[in-house]
């Protein structure tokens, strides 16, 4: 055994059942990516010297011969702007082919080792976290961090979803980025990532979490700017840095918070010594919440934190799919879990979670409504599902939670690959007729299905199953999340307490409706996006129809998988009126991890709805999906759409209040940026610093002059000497002589 | 007889103490400094007759060390005349801040 677990540590006690299996191998996980990105990083600077600046900028647009660049990524400004930023000859990096073989091994390696820990866990069904222990990192006073992973069903189900979704967006990424300059730095990036990621979900306590946290933050900013030559981009990214700033902050005052009242951050102490420490609805537990949800809405682009998201579509596509969809902004919903056992003696905070997940649910889907780039309706529908999730861990569904998180991780990364996809297809026929068209337009496409079936199918997967059209598997999980509120608000711990006022049951039945008119609209809006991408006349352009075409295969293939999943992943957790697969697996194998919460916030009654009401929730979710798709084709014309080039009809008020995005962004620059920029410009650059810079001088003028005037003395004449000489010993001796 | 040998031993040290803060010519300034010595000195043997003899061993030592500082001091004056041709105070002031 290469390190000491906890129970070996603990001496006496039994070791743990993981112990002696392939879970000793849990520290390889993380190191696999981090290896990679070292290969790759290597390249990167390596082959740069020898191939030339790996910055886009630096490469000319030469030629028609040159094939088609990066494509598509800009989610900012029009087709000309993209095209001028991104339009670079066809440079392979000399090390490209060495890149894609690392790259993907790396974490493909990574996911079967995840596997094969999976098949020992299920074997072993253990009771309690396995807990590997590397070293003392923080020992100060009272303080003692230890540098630890802890593998736990939890863990284990996040560890698999990052691996393989993350697997299969490396692969995805070896054709779409395949004629990048900055090939091998991509792929380090996105390594680096999953290092990351894999240290946040396997931190044993806050702080190791909180370095994956940070870690993935970092990696979040620098695929956003990843083509950094263009402003946009690189302002994208210093946003999503900024506002996720916000959120650490409540993250570490929620650590401290808890050091300073129970003295120990690890999560297996935390949760032996709450109880006790932290009286139940207490202001302090309830205080610690609400920073932790702080750090939570900032990673997982809830209100008021969420629009950075939006923004971060810059990136490349597959870094949408993979950490601004499937991994990185679930962490908050993840860490909500991991600390359930505060979330659950916290029925104020855990409806404050519920309330912002359905207010950020419905909100985000309003907007969704009204964009044109498909990345952008993407990027709404994520921050809208990543609602959902805070919806459930706020009602103490945290099986729920992490089902929709496993389920969205599917068809969200399905979605936005397929999108890549189109973007690519796109991007290529616009480069081919150097056209400055917008590649991410919707109004550009419209019957792109005979173009690219393989896609439209897959995208079709995806919608049915994010819409909740029974059977797929955004289904079971968003099925699960509004009965098991609907439970919620019926009886327990929640439904007892008051939030501002307003009784705990009352709420919870406000937000099952809130979720119910979103899952309307998630319908509706999916549909639309499928509709004006895929259905109708093509509108890209009478030349560039013809060179619209399929993705190769190494991109395909990944969709494909991706497909499956998204339609059989429901059956993970089969509700149990619908005997089809062995019901409630996931549940079950949460049950070690999240049952004590939920037992807290349930007091002790069944976790979920009873089967007899659950299948009356499920139909009526069923009908409000299907009704969304229904109404979506029957209102929308793709027909009637004219290409972004050509003038637009008029909008409505509503509809222009949401094409906007409610002027949110231009709301927090009046409200906070242009203060902030005009505050640090005029007082602290001009104020503060004016007079920290006068102060400073001001000293040195003083010591110049003292200098000055102690340098006229020496006036080098020996007379002047003397007399110095001589009038010092008359009042040395004159003192003497007075004082006898 | 002590205060009659104090007062001119004092009178003698002034003298010393003007001429080095009145004249210019470093060979006068130094004959003024060995009066100055001297005026000690002078002290010094007149002490010596009433606390005994330590004052007149510090006598010894002073005129000692003002033969090596006088052999020092010509010294030094006669390479700044071979250097600047003059050894006049105020023409001599290199270490000036």
């Amino acid at each position: 055994m290469l390190f000491q677990t906890a129970a070996a540590v603990a001496g006496g006690a039994a070791p743990h059942p993981l112990s002696g299996t392939a879970a000793d191998w849990v520290w390889a996980l993380p190191l696999l990516p981090l290896l990679g990105f070292v290969l790759n990083g290597a390249l990167a600077i390596f082959g740069s010297a020898k191939a030339g600046p790996a910055d886009p900028s630096a490469g000319s647009h030469d030629g028609p011969d040159a094939a088609h660049g990066v494509p598509g990524g800009n989610g900012q400004d029009d087709g000309a702007h993209a095209d001028a930023a991104h339009a670079v000859p066809s440079q392979r990096h000399p090390y490209a082919w060495l890149v894609s073989v690392i790259g993907p091994l790396v974490v493909i390696a990574a996911f079967a080792l995840a596997c094969m820990i999976c098949v020992a866990m299920i074997a072993a069904q253990p009771t309690t976290p396995f807990i590997q222990r590397y070293f003392s990192w923080m020992p100060v006073g009272d303080l003692s961090i230890d540098a630890a992973f802890q593998l736990d069903q939890l863990s284990m189900v996040i560890v698999l979803v990052i691996t393989g979704v993350g697997a299969l967006i490396h692969i995805f990424s070896v054709g779409y980025m395949r004629d990048d300059p900055g090939y091998p730095r991509y792929f380090s990036y996105l390594n680096l990532f999953v290092f990351f990621m894999l240290v946040l979900v396997l931190g044993a306590n806050l702080p190791v979490t909180f370095v994956g946290w940070e870690g993935v933050g970092l990696c979040s900013y620098l695929l956003i700017g990843f083509w950094f030559s263009d402003r946009a981009n690189a302002d994208a990214g210093k946003k999503a840095f900024i506002a996720n700033r916000v959120g650490d902050f409540g993250f570490m005052i929620a650590m401290f918070l808890l050091f300073a009242n129970i003295g120990t951050l690890q999560y297996t102490e935390i949760a032996a010594a709450a109880p006790a420490a932290l009286p139940a609805g207490g202001a302090l537990v309830t205080t610690v919440c609400l920073f932790l949800l702080l750090g939570c809405t900032g990673k997982s682009a809830q209100i008021p934190l969420y629009v950075w998201l939006p923004d971060a579509m810059a990136g490349p596509t597959p870094v949408s799919a993979l950490i601004h969809a499937a991994t990185m902004v679930t962490a908050g919903v993840y860490l909500v879990v991991r600390t359930s056992m505060l979330f659950s003696i916290a029925p104020a905070a855990s409806l404050t979670v519920c309330v912002i997940g359905a207010v950020t649910a419905l909100f985000a889907a309003t907007i969704g409504l009204k964009q044109w780039d498909i990345k952008k309706v993407l990027a709404y529908s994520t921050i809208s599902q990543l609602g959902f999730m805070f919806v459930a861990v706020g009602a103490g569904a945290y099986v729920a939670g992490i089902f929709h998180l496993v389920t969205h991780a599917f068809f969200k990364a399905l979605l936005f690959l397929g999108a890549g996809s189109v973007i690519y297809a796109m991007h290529a026929a616009y480069h081919e007729t150097h056209s400055h068209e917008d590649a991410q337009d919707m109004r550009n496409m419209g019957g792109l299905r005979t173009a690219m079936p393989v896609t439209w199918i897959l995208m079709w997967i995806a919608t049915l199953a994010i819409a909740g059209v029974p059977l797929f598997a955004g289904f079971f999980s968003k099925d699960e999340i509004l009965g098991t509120v609907f439970a919620r608000a019926q009886g327990s711990a929640l439904s007892d307490a008051s939030w501002l006022g307003i009784p705990g049951g009352a709420l919870l039945y406000g937000v099952y409706g809130i979720c119910l008119v979103a899952a309307f609209l998630t319908a509706v809006y999916m549909t639309r996006l499928m509709l004006y991408t895929f259905h109708g006349p093509n509108r890209t352009g009478d030349a560039e129809h013809s060179l619209l075409r399929e993705a190769p295969a190494v991109m395909t293939l990944p969709l494909v998988v991706l497909g499956v999943l998204s339609a059989a992943g429901g059956f993970l957790n089969d509700p149990s009126f619908l005997p089809i697969a062995p019901a409630d697996m996931l549940g079950r194998w949460l049950e070690p991890v999240v049952g004590p919460a939920t037992q807290q916030i349930t007091r002790g009654g069944p976790a979920e709805a009873d089967p007899r009401l659950s299948a009356i929730l499920a139909t009526v979710a069923s009908v409000v999906a299907l009704a969304g798709i229904l109404v979506a084709l029957l209102r929308l014309k793709p027909a009637a759409l004219r290409p972004a080039r050509e003038p637009q009809p008029a909008e409505s008020k509503v509809e222009s209040l949401l094409s906007h995005k409610y002027y949110v962004d231009e709301a927090y620059d009046r409200a906070i940026v242009t203060p902030t920029v005009v505050f640090s410009r005029n007082i602290l650059w001009r104020g503060v610093d004016g007079l920290i810079d006068g102060l400073v001088n001001l000293t040195a003028l003083i010591s110049r002059w003292l200098g000055d005037s102690g340098s006229a003395a020496q006036t080098g004449e020996t007379g002047t000497y003397a007399w110095a000489l001589v009038l010092g010993v008359v009042i040395v001796l004159g003192t003497v002589a007075l004082r006898i | 007889m002590l205060a009659d040998a104090l007062f001119f031993s004092a009178v003698l040290f002034a003298i010393g103490v003007v001429g080095v803060l009145t004249r210019r010519n470093a060979i006068i300034i130094f004959m003024s400094v060995e009066l100055m010595l001297n005026a000690v000195n002078l002290t010094f043997v007149a002490f010596a007759q009433v606390y005994g003899y330590a004052g007149q061993v510090f006598v010894v030592f002073v005129m000692t060390v003002a033969a090596a500082e006088a052999a020092v001091g010509l010294a030094i004056i006669i390479s700044i005349f071979r250097h600047r041709h003059t050894v006049n105070l105020t023409d001599i002031n290199l270490l000036k801040g």
